[in-house]
């Protein structure tokens, strides 16, 4: 799979950003990369890149998150260090972006670096399971709420339509139809099909570019 | 039923509300609640109903009542301390006998406390939480699936019995995301020949109101009101009973905390064990039945609950005292872990925990 140096993930919330975010930073990391991850999320206090610090650490992946995220306060800030990301072109970037609109207007202050520097991926991430994106229109019409809040255009599409934990292959499957309609109305190629690593098996051949999700923040 | 989607608790509740035909929403938003406004801003223009964020909770709650009293179904959310500023008005919805639904999605108290899980409004939602003599039915959902079928419950309580209904959440159960069956659209018409809905000239006006003049009068109320509370306790109480046909322990637990004590339960019966749990649904009207008749078989109790043993007060008092009651806490946005509930439940099986 290519991958630019700096990959952008942005979607409805709840569609499963932070999860995959993550995942792709120890999968840079495993192709030899130095990576860094950016939490740009102002939005959602709770469930935040900061809940995997553990594992990242370990992993030797940079974290630049604000140190308000998972606490007790909901203070909507920025670290200054983000725009580290900008000058230590050496690194491979992951940019966890807040859900909707209203998460993304906090990108649009970094947009020019991105733009300038221009080697990089805007990944829209889509569930059709969410409750209000059942159907390629719904998913369409928040994608362009927020190239309008951010000021950069996505490029490619991330299929992680899912159920949580009873997921099936099923599932996953009869979410194809949906994600290549969303894929021709947007005009954007579907990137990879994020699925649990258990669904890994039962799903390959049946879908190009899956992408398994090995890293899962369970809560009770 | 219908197709399963994957909700967050805040969302659940927002689209079984609009399922169960509340059209009006007015809200103020504050952390970790603010999911069930958002998801009315979008989905409420798309309908014909009304999302109005308000000027703050004290307008809210009054717009509420302005609602409520025209026999429309509807609704505020909030959390913990935006919950306090609402509870003028819930006082005014409860003095004026007006249904109405307010969310409580809990955060970690007291004052301006902080963002994380908490059942520390546990006394503010059962024993009135604000002045006057008063009861609103409050029901603690367990699960993302609960925080949409509660929802349907609690407009149809409050409703039949024209009184206010509480969802009592906390951030937890409103942030997790779980596969949901939203109940197809429920709006259940009970008659209200008391609604404000315009005389025409056709009959006498209507009055709503909880000002009353004689005291004598006021009184009257009062005890009316009581007499369908007591109606209520008799009628409405929900609870989950788990493994209690042979427990000798009994965990106590209700919304999030019930979840964690069910699988420290199961790690204490592989052990041996014999502890099962009592789940009230309804914190008020509160299951003393069961939790009394309990009381005959079982050798103690352990509340298991995010607040300093608020709840463990409505056990010792649901059994009389008759049997020890144990505290298993964590408080100010922690959440207890199934290890530390199962050394509560093997502490107390050795006989006795201070």
């Amino acid at each position: 799979m290519q991958s630019k140096r700096v990959t952008l993930f942005a979607g409805h919330y709840g569609s499963g950003k932070t999860n995959i975010a993550v995942n792709y930073a120890f999968y840079l990391k495993n192709l030899g990369k130095d990576v860094v991850i950016a939490d740009l999320d102002i939005v959602n206090p709770y469930f935040r890149t900061r809940d995997s610090i553990d594992d990242l650490t370990r992993a030797g992946i940079r974290l630049i998150s604000s140190e308000f995220a998972s606490s007790n306060v909901d203070l909507p800030a920025l670290p200054q260090e983000v725009y580290s990301v900008f000058d230590k072109k050496g690194e491979s970037a992951i940019m966890d972006i807040g859900g909707d609109d209203r998460g993304a207007y906090a990108l649009g202050r970094y947009a020019d670096y991105i733009k300038n520097e221009n080697d990089y991926e805007m990944l829209f991430v889509f569930n059709k399971y969410r409750p209000l994106t059942p159907t390629a229109e719904d998913a369409l019409e928040i994608m362009r709420e927020i190239e309008a809040a951010c000021k950069i255009s996505f490029t490619a599409i991330v299929n992680n339509s899912n159920l949580g934990g009873i997921t099936t292959p099923e599932d996953v499957l009869s979410s194809v139809d949906e994600a290549e309609r969303l894929s021709e109305i947007s005009q954007l190629p579907i990137k990879m099909t994020t699925v649990t690593a258990n669904l890994v098996n039962n799903l390959n051949g049946k879908i190009s570019n899956l992408f398994p999700l090995t890293l899962q923040n369970k809560i009770v | 039923m219908g197709e399963k989607v994957l909700m967050k608790g805040n969302e659940a509740i927002a689209e079984a509300a609009i399922r169960a035909g509340c059209m009006h929403y007015f809200g103020y938003p504050i952390t970790p609640q603010t999911e069930i406004a958002a998801y009315m801003a979008k989905r409420m223009p798309k309908i014909g109903g009304v999302f109005l964020q308000a000027e703050s909770e004290i307008a809210a709650v009054n717009m509420v009542l302005g609602v409520a009293a025209t026999g429309k179904r509807v609704m505020t959310s909030s959390s913990s301390p935006g919950v306090s500023l609402k509870s003028e008005g819930i006082s005014y919805l409860a003095g004026s006998d007006l249904p109405a639904l307010i969310v409580n999605v809990q955060r970690g108290g007291p004052g301006l406390g902080g963002i994380q899980p908490s059942q520390s409004d546990y006394f503010q939602a059962v024993k009135g939480g604000s002045h006057g003599d008063f009861k609103k039915i409050v029901l603690a959902p367990s699960s993302v699936q609960e925080m949409a079928s509660l929802t349907s419950t609690a407009f149809d309580l409050a409703d039949k019995y024209r009184m206010p209904a509480m969802i009592l959440a906390d951030g937890t159960m409103g942030q997790m995301m779980e596969p949901v069956e939203l109940p197809e659209p429920n709006a259940k018409s009970f008659d209200k020949p008391w609604a404000l809905t315009g005389t025409k000239g056709e009959r006498k006006h209507n009055i709503v109101n909880s000002l009353y003049l004689k005291p004598e009068e006021l009184e009257k109320t009062n005890f009316e009101r009581f007499e369908r509370y007591k109606e209520i306790e008799e009628n409405e109480v929900l609870y989950e009973e788990y493994l209690m046909e042979d427990a000798e322990i009994c965990v106590v637990s209700f919304g999030i905390t019930a979840r964690v004590a069910k699988n420290a339960i199961v790690e204490a019966r592989a052990k041996g064990i014999k502890v099962g749990m009592i789940r009230p649904i309804t914190l008020w009207p509160f299951p003393n039945k069961v939790l009394r008749a309990a009381a005959e078989k079982c050798k103690a109790f352990i509340s298991v609950e995010m607040n300093m043993g608020q709840m463990m007060e409505d056990v010792q008092l649901a059994i009389e005292c008759k049997k020890p009651v144990y505290l298993c806490n964590r408080v100010g946005g922690m959440i207890p872990s199934p290890e530390e509930v199962l050394a509560k439940i093997e502490s107390v099986n050795e006989g006795g925990d201070k």
